[in-house]
């Protein structure tokens, strides 16, 4: 993974100083809240019900072992114990003391991580695919574009007071697994005509209240002109993107206003301007690739026989490797998931210890490192078989093994009433209602891929609207009341879910839930997935059961 | 009056002039309507005479006057408005603007650095400030990323 330079390491030393100095004069009453609002925004806190949050980066989900234990050691000595990986394959604090942030932060320079623009109206995180590298679909590793953007975007001086917050996404496989068509940038590595690899550009997609999808700005963008094209979109967002309305205030609006077209037009003649001037040279995108080079795989890997006995003999070992593992480009290696989601747990949810016994599994498994995956679980990359039966077991013992990843239990779910001020619901509590309701694995199992996702109000932040069953929290006179849509997805399929009909009350949403899932399984055409089973039969059979009594 | 012009507190004379007042003797700043419709008095004027843009004006229509103009004023009416920071980039790299570019009105010392990054070199703060603060931020970083700017 990237390892910082000198100059990467200052950067962030005179970040800390410049926060810590920042966090004194406004505890001395020398900056009032709205500046320090801003500024601390922009280093990643929020000021929440109970305490300040504190969104740290982790660049398109890379962790290390040794950063891994800092987390840890963070959340022990200055939270309650535990964090919380968010959907952009970010770690969240809950509860730390504003006096103490800037000391947070100086440890975690210690191992070349911050919290810079994790928020505030700036260019955020840029995420990935967390298999990238790995997979068999890729046609190029992303992750050396997402450190050249990182870099870019990183103390940008003309972008850092956008209209909006503004995302950027890389995938470089076939499958999209990084929701880019969701995001103010998506980019997607393909080859063109001649065989080379660029970029195609998608702009203005868009969760929040009003979800839509990127629309495709250039076909293809050839590799060396990425920055000066990303400088232009920014630019021209920055100067005409809205300002005197928030909820109005993202690139897909100014997209959708002006249209495509015109907005495209705009782009080009301003890209046109700068784009000889800030060309990307081979040599530069050869030397950040130098840091992604694949780990000394072991060629005899797949000569291994115990995995294939132990496939046999232990059930429970053959479930989680066939649900919580994914295949691996190099034979003898899997890709295997960490669950954030047991059923008793928040989702995302991480402990102290949870995160020390990840980092030495890391170690002794997948070559020291980690990555987090914007369905909030974790994932170890390169794992060989051989180790899977080893690495399952210490993953079992501490509550890491629920055999459930990309099935309906993998909710994604945000803070709701526990911990946000603009909640209407508590979403945790229904997710945990959810998982009473699927206590069977083989049910679970037998239903597939599923994604559920559940945010507690409109601004959408475990993104409802493209879970293949949305649920969204309401207010009704003071009342936790539910909304449901069906046949949302982040995927290749870009697709905004339906609505289903009216609200339902809190007592009844786990039930409706349940309901679906029956519909579903009695109006399968054989192994017809859920989402398709949508497709085909739309929403009327959904309809008719879940409003039945009423 | 004190301000920070390139990297020096400096003691400052420049006066905006609002559009229902008559300029006053010495050198004035003017806002850019009244630079469009004025431009041939003002250009007679005993002083010199420089314009205040809002983030929302459009550069194009002085861009041929600039060289007339040894001072834009860029004026924020809040600090967020980041507007303005384009603005600064565009004058100084597209109009290739050589002459002074002085932020006004609410902006925040904190974001002196950034500022002058995105091409402004003078920093005339609305409310009491401590210059000398201010004028260390401008070395926060010492290291930046983007070649531009
Ligand atoms: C606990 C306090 C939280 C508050 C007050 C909060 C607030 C918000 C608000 C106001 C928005 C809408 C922004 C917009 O539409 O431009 C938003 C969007 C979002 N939030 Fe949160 N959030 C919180 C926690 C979280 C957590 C824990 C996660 C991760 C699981 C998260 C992930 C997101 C994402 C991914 C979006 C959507 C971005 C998009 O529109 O593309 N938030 N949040
Ligand atoms: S979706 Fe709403 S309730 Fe949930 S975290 Fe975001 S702002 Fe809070």
């Amino acid at each position: 993974m990237y390892q910082y330079n000198q100059d990467d390491q200052t950067l962030i030393n005179e970040r800390v100083a410049q926060f810590r100095n920042q966090t004194e004069r406004f505890l001395k009453g020398e900056l009032d809240a709205d500046q320090f609002r801003a500024l601390r925004l922009m280093n990643g806190l929020y000021i929440q019900i109970h305490a300040p949050m504190l969104r740290v980066a982790i660049p398109y989900g890379l962790l290390s072992s040794t950063q891994l234990r800092k987390l840890a050691h963070i959340a022990r000595k200055y939270d309650k114990g535990y964090c919380h990986f968010t959907t952009r394959q970010n770690v969240q604090y809950n509860w730390p003391k504003l006096e103490e942030v800037p000391d947070i932060l100086a440890e975690l320079a210690e191992v070349q991580m911050h919290a810079i623009q994790t928020s505030g109206n700036c260019m955020r995180n840029t995420t990935s695919d967390h298999l990238a590298g790995i997979c068999k679909d890729e046609i190029e590793d992303p992750r050396p574009y997402c450190e050249i953007i990182r870099q870019w975007t990183t103390l940008h001086p003309e972008f850092a007071y956008l209209p909006r917050k503004f995302k950027i996404a890389v995938s470089g496989a076939l499958h999209d697994r990084a929701a880019t068509q969701f995001h103010d940038i998506g980019l997607h590595l393909v080859k063109n005509e001649q065989g080379e690899t660029g970029f195609k550009v998608f702009v203005g997609g868009g969760l929040g209240r009003t979800p839509v999808i990127g629309q495709v700005i250039r076909p293809y963008l050839e590799k060396r002109h990425l920055l000066s094209y990303l400088e232009a979109i920014l630019r021209i967002y920055n100067l005409f993107g809205r300002r005197d309305n928030k909820y109005k205030a993202r690139i897909k609006i100014l997209v959708k206003e002006e249209g495509l077209e015109k907005f495209k037009s705009l782009v080009d003649e301003e890209w046109l301007q700068i784009k000889d001037g800030m060309e990307l040279s081979e040599e530069r995108i050869q030397a950040i690739q130098t840091h992604f080079v694949l780990p000394p795989y072991d060629k005899s890997a797949a000569a291994d026989a115990t995995f294939h006995s132990r496939l046999e003999s232990d059930n429970a070992f053959a479930t989680w490797v066939k649900h919580n593992t994914v295949e691996h480009k190099a034979p003898g290696y899997r890709a295997a998931f960490v669950s954030l989601k047991a059923p008793d747990e928040p989702p995302g949810d991480i402990t102290d210890s949870q995160l020390e016994l990840v980092a030495d599994l890391a170690d002794r498994f997948s070559f020291g490192e980690v990555r987090s995956t914007h369905r909030q679980n974790l994932v170890f990359a390169d794992v060989k078989q051989a180790d899977l039966f080893d690495l399952w077991q210490q993953l079992n013992k501490t509550k890491m093994a629920t055999p459930n990843i990309g099935t309906a239990t993998d909710i994604i779910c945000c803070p709701g009433l526990d911990f946000c001020s603009l909640a209407n619901a508590g979403s945790i509590g229904i997710t945990r209602e959810i998982n009473e309701t699927l206590d069977n694995l083989d049910y679970l199992h037998d239903l597939g891929d599923i994604k559920i996702n559940i945010s507690g109000c409109m601004n959408g932040c475990a993104h409802q609207s493209v879970g293949h069953i949305g649920i969204l929290g309401v207010d009704k006179k003071g009342e936790e009341w539910y909304q449901i849509t069906l046949g949302g997805s982040s995927e290749n399929e870009a697709a905004i879910g339906d609505r289903l009909g009216p609200s339902v009350p809190k007592d009844q949403i786990a039930k409706a839930v349940a309901t679906i899932l029956d519909v579903y399984v009695k109006n399968r055409i054989e192994d017809e997935s859920f989402l398709d089973m949508v497709k085909r039969a739309g929403l009327t059979p959904f309809k008719d059961q879940v409003y039945a009594n009423h | 009056m004190q301000i920070i012009k390139d990297r020096n507190i400096i003691e400052d004379n420049w006066q905006f002039i609002a559009d229902d007042q008559l300029l006053l003797p010495g050198d004035c700043t003017v806002t850019l309507g009244r630079w469009l419709t004025e431009k041939e008095q003002l250009l007679r004027h005993d002083g010199k005479v420089g314009v205040r843009i809002e983030s929302t004006d459009d550069l194009e229509t002085i861009s041929c006057d600039l060289a007339l103009i040894p001072l834009v004023e860029i004026n924020f009416v809040i600090f967020s408005d980041g507007r303005a920071f384009s603005k600064a980039w565009l004058l100084k790299n597209r109009y290739h603007f050589s002459g002074e570019i002085r932020a006004v009105g609410n902006f925040l010392a904190d974001q002196i650095f950034y500022l002058s990054r995105s091409g402004f070199n003078a920093f005339n703060f609305e409310g009491k400030q401590n210059l000398t603060l201010a004028l260390s931020m401008l070395n926060d970083f010492s290291v930046s990323y983007q070649k531009t700017g």
